[in-house]
Order: C-alpha cells, then structure tokens, then sequence
C-alpha cells in the first residue's frame, strides 16, 4: 500500500507541477488542484498509513494502539476546504483576466 | 498573569466583530458606515496597546499563553504573546488605522466589500502573529491571504487582475508548501505546538532527523516566499504597485509576517542548538538576505515611479530583515526589531504618499518628469529665476517634507529611526567579534542605504522640483494628509525615544534568543505529556 500511495502521490505532483507551469490559466489551476490533491494524501500518510483503523477512540479503556491518529485527518479536513475555497476564489479572478484581457494567457498576452 | 489572558484574543476578536458587522449593517449611509470601521479600528489599536503596557508592565513575566477553549496546553491550540508578537500586532494596528483612515476619504468606494476584506486582512495578520500553534497560522495565513487576493482586486483594472492572477498562484503553491512542511513536522515530533516541537526536536530518533530537517526547509521555503526573498519575490513589485494605495500600505506588514515566522521558528527550533558552528539554515539565510538587498536597491534606482520604488524597497527591507536573522546574535536582533516598526510604518506612508502626489501633480508634470529621464534635460536652461523664488503652497510643502522625512528613514540617514536601527544593527555585529559575514553584512546595509538614498533623491528631484501649475493650487484632503504625518510622526518619535525603545526591543531579542524561556512558558514543568 505504500508503494501505491506514494506512486500516487508522486504522480499527482509531477503532473500538477507541469501544469502548473504551462501557459493557459485553466492549465495552471487544474495543476493546482491536482497538487492539493497531492498534498491533503500526503498529510494523511504523514500520520502513518493504518488499514481498518478507526480514527475515534471509542470507551473509556480503549487502547490507542488500536486507533489510526486523528490528527492529520483533522488537518486534511481543514486543508481540502481551504484549498477547495482558495481554487474557487482563483477560478473568479481567472474568469476576470478572461474577461478583462479577452484571452486566457497568465500573462494576459494578446497573441 | 491573569488580567493580560482575555486581552491576548482581543486583537483577533475585534477585527472579526468589525467584519461581521460591516456583513451585518450593509445598507448603512456610507458616511456612518465609515465612522463605525474606523471606530473598529481605534478600538484595535487601544486593544493593541493595552496588551503591549500590559505585558511591558509584568516584570518576570516575557509571555503569557491563552489556551483556546482551555483544552491542556500540547494538545489544544494556544496564542502565545510575547513582546515580539505584542509589537507586531501594535504596528499591524497603527497602520491599518492609518490606511483605514486614508481609505475613507475615497479609496473605500472603488469597490465593494472594501471594509470588511480590510478588517479580514488585520485579524489574518493579528492572528499570524499570536499563535503559538504551526497549523493555526496555516489557517491564519489562509485568512489574510484570501482577504489579501480581494484587497488587491479591490478597484480593479486590467492591470490589477494580471498582477493578482500572478499572486494568487505564488501563494496557493506556497500554501502547499506550508501543508507538506507541516505534514513532516508532525511525522518526526508528533506535535504541533510551537514550543513543544522545540521541545521535541533533541528528542527525535537519528533516522528521523533528516526528514524533520526537509520539513523545515520546506516550510522555510513557504516562509520566504511570503517574506519576500530573492529569488521567490518576483511577484511582489507588480502587486504591491498596482493595489490600491491603502491596501499596499497594509501590505506592507505582510511581508513581515513572513519574517515574523521565520524569526520565531528558526530560533525556537534551529538557531540556539548548535555551537560555534552555522546554525541548519543559517548561510542560506544569509546569502538570500544578501541577494535579496542587492535586488532591491537596484531595483529601487530602476524604478521611475513612486509606487514601484516604494515596493522594492519594501523588498530592500525584506532583505535587511533575513540578514539580521541569519546573523543570529540577539544585539542585532534587537535592531532589526527597532527596523521592522520603523520601516514598515515609513513604507506604509510612502505608499501613501504616492496617491497624494499622483492627486496633487497634473499628469502631465509627471509625464515630463519621466520623458526627461529618457530624453535627457537640454530644453530645461536654469533661466527660469521665477520658478526658484516662488513660494511653494502649503500642501505641496507638507508632502515634499514627508517625502523627505521618509526617504530619511527608508536610506537609514540620521538624525531618523532608520540610521538609529541600522547604526544599531551594525555596532552589535561589530561588538559580538566581527568574521566574514560581518562585513558582508555592514556592506550591505551601508550599500543599500546609498543606493536607496540615491533613487529616493532622484525620484523626489523628478516630482518636486518640476514647474507646478499656476492656475489650480493644489490641495490635500485632511483625511488623506493626516495618516500619513502621524506615521511619520511616530517614526520621527521613535528616533526621539531611542533610548527606552532600545532597551525594549534588547530585552525582546534576549528573550527571543534564549527558547528554554518561551518552551518554560508554554509548557510549564510538568505538564510536559
């Protein structure tokens, strides 16, 4: 599972970073997507990779070997809604340059 | 010290109710809409104070911890507020009461939502600087960045939307950058808290080592990006000069938060650890802060326009601030501390200043100012004996002054704040046993003070000693003229107060420099888990 987790998350990031370093707008924010995607399975492997573990300790006497930690799941909750607000916020100022510049260039190049 | 806990949230809370009114009372009259933010304001800058007294008033106490929800201290989230914090909120304060003030005059109705994007952007900052948990300021790094990205769309033009695109897509990679830093740090130290990953990193397994020390480059990586640093600052002169000139002077802090968190971690974690030898991270800190500086002030003597010189220099003061950093002796600390206020409150006002010199001088006169600088002045013969004797109007003297006064303290000239921090800066370099970097470092900072000086000079030759028209006399709107003097006032007051602000800033840097002090106060003795 690790190998496939890290292939996944390395694939990810290669492909966001060529995206991101591409000309078109759209590119740059699918590339951007495709990195917080990355990074949110990177936080959560940071938290050691457990199968069928809970991350909830449940009972006064359960013992915390038993429990994923719940950390990092919080922290990628946290993450993938403020990446998710930020993309949202970038596609408007992406559609602004579109509209303002009359092509999707990041440089708002008229070619 | 239990009357400074309440008020260690204050700062964080106050911007918050001003943003949730402003949501709330939207169709106000816009007169009374701009008196209720800018009472938001003054009420934050008295809360700044307050804690500031407070926590200068405590002998003993260098901190006080303010757990949120009083969940035990390693596993909630906690606001540190030290003295360092505590001044960084009080300029963050002073300038945005100062912006705030120049807004409402006309700037606030550019757009929409000025108001409460404005106070979003203080609380992010505010917040920034007061906790004392890695994954919070995550979270209020996110605030003021995305108050930030509206802020800089705010009245927005072609070429606010291409510099914003730019911005937006700097920041969401840094942000990622911030995340996997993070990430690693947990991995290795199992913790968030500040204070207890420097409690946690001697304890770290020799095979962990290495990727705790990724962890922190990486999230260096993340810092420097937002502080400004050569070569990751590329976005940061296009953005600042087209923003609106009160959200550029409220930028101006921004790229300390990025110091801020730099300085705050790496001593915490890094600096202290080792001995005679570099501390992780210290020769690149000091080679980018060199860079970073030699940026600036050449970009500073490129630029023909106020707002562009204004934003290398804010880039020239980034680069001062990493120095200092790098150099990683409390004395020289406690200068660039004297530096950050007085810098930022003067950038703050000169990019103020451009607005009002753009409102006083016709287009034309600054047109002429530029074309000469191409074609060169053979047409303007020293004829015009006139134009000498004349006596400049009020307005235009007031500004010219504090153009003066500003170029004084950014160039580091005495009798100002400026030369006060740098001639402080370099005597404690000098005084703790000059090596390579030391000269390296007086270099840069007497280098960078010429170049400024130089383009500072330039720039005031072209705009002020150009033919002002006769017809219209120029006038200043008060609202508009007053922040802008108390800014400077107060820089000019902290030249004044050298003495007891010194003495202030030596202590902080003391307590900066000694991190069992901060890791004491946070985690008291047994409660470490």
């Amino acid at each position: 599972m690790e190998l496939i987790l890290a292939a996944a998350i390395g694939v990810l990031v290669a492909s966001g970073v060529y995206l991101i370093l591409r000309p078109r707008t759209f590119q740059v924010i699918i590339g951007l997507s495709l990195i917080s995607y990355a990074v949110n399975l990177f936080i959560l492997a940071m938290g050691r990779l457990r199968m069928d573990a809970a991350p909830i300790l449940d009972g006064a006497n359960a013992n915390p070997v038993d429990y994923v930690d719940p950390v990092p799941q919080a922290l990628v909750l946290t993450a993938i809604v403020i990446g998710f607000a930020m993309t949202a916020l970038f596609l408007v100022v992406l559609l602004a340059a579109r509209g303002l510049t009359g092509n999707d260039h990041v440089d708002g190049k008229l070619d | 010290m239990a009357e400074l806990n309440h008020i260690a949230i204050l700062p964080i809370l106050v911007p918050m109710a001003a943003v949730i009114a402003n949501l709330l009372l939207g169709n106000l009259r816009p007169i009374s809409r701009v008196r209720l933010n800018l009472a938001f304001s003054v009420v934050l800058l008295l809360v700044s104070i307050l804690l500031l007294v407070v926590l200068a008033r405590s002998d003993g106490h260098l901190a006080a911890v303010y757990p949120l929800g009083n969940w035990p201290v390693p596993f909630g989230i906690v606001l540190v507020v030290d003295r360092l914090a505590a001044v960084m909120v009080l300029v963050t304060s002073i300038l945005s009461l100062a912006a705030l003030l120049y807004a409402s005059a006309r700037w606030h109705s550019r757009g929409s939502n000025f108001f409460p994007l404005f106070h979003a952007l203080t609380m992010g900052l505010n917040g920034a600087f007061l906790t004392g948990d890695l994954f919070n300021l995550f979270v209020f790094f996110e605030l003021l960045l995305a108050a930030s990205y509206g802020l800089t769309l705010h009245g927005g033009g072609r070429n606010q939307v291409k510099a914003a695109l730019h911005y937006i897509a700097i920041n969401l990679v840094a942000s990622f950058l911030f995340l996997i830093g993070v990430a690693l740090i947990y991995a290795t130290t199992g913790t968030l808290n500040m204070a207890d990953i420097a409690r946690a990193v001697p304890l770290i397994a020799p095979d962990d080592r290495g990727l705790f020390d990724a962890g922190a480059a990486v999230l260096g990586v993340a810092f420097l990006i937002k502080a400004g640093s050569w070569p990751l600052h590329f976005w940061l002169p296009r953005t600042y000069s087209s923003a609106a000139p009160p959200v550029a002077a409220l930028f101006a802090v921004m790229t300390k938060v990025g110091f801020y968190a730099i300085l705050r971690l790496w001593t915490l974690i890094f600096a202290n650890a080792s001995g005679p030898e570099l501390a992780f991270g210290q020769n690149v800190l000091l080679v980018l802060g060199l860079a970073t500086i030699a940026y600036g002030s050449i970009g500073a003597l490129s630029s023909k326009a106020l707002d562009r010189l204004a934003s290398y220099l804010i880039l020239v003061s980034a680069g001062t601030l990493l120095l200092a950093v790098g150099y990683n002796a409390p004395g020289v600390t406690s200068g660039a501390l004297y530096y950050v206020v007085a810098a930022t409150l003067a950038a703050g006002a000169l990019f103020l200043l451009k607005d009002v010199i753009d409102q006083i001088l016709p287009a034309e006169a600054q047109v002429l100012a530029v074309s000469l600088e191409i074609y060169g002045d053979e047409e303007e013969a020293p004829d015009d004996s006139d134009e000498v004797s004349r006596t400049l109007p009020g307005a235009a003297t007031l500004v010219s002054w504090c153009f003066a006064i500003a170029a004084l303290i950014m160039a580091g000239l005495p009798p100002l704040s400026g030369f006060v921090s740098k001639f402080a800066m370099i005597s404690a370099a000098l005084g703790a046993g000059p090596t390579a970097a030391t000269w390296w470092f007086i270099a840069a900072l007497i280098g960078s003070g010429f170049l400024v000086l130089v383009a500072m000079v330039r720039n005031g030759i072209n705009i002020f000693w150009t033919s002002l028209p006769d017809s219209d006399v120029p006038r200043v709107r008060t609202a508009e003229i007053v922040p802008i003097v108390v800014l400077l006032a107060l820089c000019v007051l902290l030249a004044l107060a050298a003495g007891p602000a010194m003495a202030f800033f030596a202590e902080t840097a003391a307590f900066i420099h000694s991190p069992q002090g901060y890791v004491d106060v946070v985690l008291p003795q047994g409660t470490t888990p």
